[in-house]
């Protein structure tokens, strides 16, 4: 059976790798969407100057692993001779910041694609109208195209969500004492891996229903005139 | 080209898309499993299925394929001389691997195939039934050919992810793609060169994929009426 008391005297290591798991999830997130969203109206855009090269870096970062991602930039970037002579080098050669700017470049190529996906569905009928009441791009994106697509995004992106926090869990590789390290620390220390990485499972089971439901009140808050009618 | 890794990194190429191409196999063979008894009458199976997919979608593969991997290993260990054997046996990072995806994507799978099933129209299984078929040869014959239209571009994205989750396996000491230009890099001192070389060649292998799959979706779409908008 599993042993228990390694698991209740660990659960302050894995208590601190939940707030580096959460830490790293929403910063990397926030600034995600920060830069997912002006990319998302050039994305969506039909100038194919203004199109083509976010295409290309969302299929980029789309197209290869997270983990390659963050190799690149942690142990990558330190090849280069004007890197680690530059005022950035610092903060690149932390693990901590690494891996945040690896998750933030990754999620913002997906919730790119996302929001530029619900821009480009938006019904034509909406589009014209505004254009018939005289709005100008600028206000027709900011009251029309954008607040839609935003709510019309949530399902898609807290899919997205939940594969982040999954995904933040390589961090572990590069040394950082997530959830996933903590378990690896507690199997290194213990040799009871079982006992280590159920307990982590469950720690991110349960962050994952948490999530889950938060988005569920954000559906019924903001996508309520799209649900069926009952 | 490549200070002479290159060779190095194409069989590490190869380990990778051999891992993805076998995971993919028990993860097909799991999510159709899971998908029959998710639609299933029985509450038992239903349940079973469901607690394997709610599961394994919300704990990271990594969790998985440590627990797997060290877990397999331990219980390898306490059960060997119990059965008799005297050697130590090492699990196989090949196999922890492919069994952990393959275990990982089953549950994706089934989630694609059911709603590939419940596509096809209920009048096409009912037809089978009446002429006497029995519950495989309807599934086989008749659900089957007629599903896998409808569950191309859910299993593309599974696919696609897949793949890039088997860079994962570097983790737990197979030597993949990801493990190699580790490798190379250290030699050379040159990682920016070679995680560059590997993460252009996982965008070759899914671009491939992508391409192949949209070619076999046309294929299994033929003579299905395109609604003109």
């Amino acid at each position: 059976m599993l042993n228990f008391d390694v698991i209740v005297s660990s659960l302050p290591l894995y208590f601190n790798g939940t707030l580096v798991t959460l830490k790293l999830l929403l910063v990397a997130l926030a600034v995600g969407l920060l830069f997912a969203i002006p990319l998302a109206v050039l994305r969506a855009s039909t100038n194919p100057w203004a199109s083509r090269p976010v295409w290309l870096f969302t299929y980029i970062f789309r197209g290869t692993p997270l983990l390659v991602q963050l190799f690149l930039i942690y142990y990558g970037l330190a090849q280069f001779v004007w890197v680690r002579e530059s005022v950035v080098w610092p903060m690149l050669s932390s693990a901590w910041f690494c891996a945040m700017l690896a998750f933030a470049i990754n999620t913002c190529a997906y919730t790119t694609e996302i929001i530029a996906g619900a821009i480009t569905s938006t019904n034509h009928g909406e589009v014209e109208a505004a254009r018939a009441m005289g709005m100008s791009p600028v206000t027709l994106y900011r009251r029309i195209l954008l607040p839609s697509a935003l709510r019309r995004s949530l399902p898609a992106y807290s899919n997205e969500v939940i594969m982040m926090l999954h995904g933040t869990s390589i961090a572990s590789i590069v040394t950082l004492l997530d959830i996933t390290g903590a378990a690896r620390e507690v199997n290194s220390r213990f040799y009871l891996p079982f006992e280590a990485f159920i307990t982590a499972a469950a720690f991110y089971l349960a962050l994952t229903f948490v999530l889950v439901s938060l988005f569920h009140l954000a559906e019924k808050r903001w996508l309520v005139h799209l649900a069926p009618r009952t | 080209m490549l200070q002479g890794f290159l060779p190095s990194l194409i069989e590490g190429a190869v380990t990778t898309l051999s891992v993805a191409v076998c995971s993919l196999l028990i993860a097909v063979m799991l999510g159709l499993l899971g998908a029959l008894m998710k639609l299933s009458r029985s509450r038992l199976l239903w349940g079973l299925a469901t607690t394997y997919t709610t599961v394994i979608r919300g704990v990271p593969d990594l969790v998985l394929m440590l627990l797997i991997f060290y877990g397999g290993q331990l219980a390898v260990n306490e059960l060997a001389p119990k059965l008799g054997f005297k050697d130590v046996i090492d699990i196989n990072p090949f196999i922890a691997g492919v069994t952990t995806i393959g275990f990982i994507f089953g549950a994706y799978l089934t989630e694609t195939f059911r709603g590939a099933m419940m596509a096809v129209p209920p009048g096409q299984r009912e037809a089978g039934i009446a002429y006497g078929m029995t519950p495989a040869q309807v599934f086989l014959r008749i659900v089957f050919p007629q599903m896998v239209r409808f569950a191309i571009p859910g299993f593309t994205n599974n696919w696609l992810v897949l793949v890039k989750s088997t860079a994962l396996v570097s983790v737990i000491g197979l030597s993949d793609m990801m493990n190699r230009a580790g490798l190379a890099a250290g030699t050379t001192r040159e990682p920016f060169t070679f995680y560059l070389t590997a993460a252009a060649l996982y965008l070759i292998i899914t671009t491939v994929s992508v391409l192949l799959l949209r070619f076999l979706e046309k294929r299994y779409s033929l003579g299905v009426k395109v609604i003109a908008l």
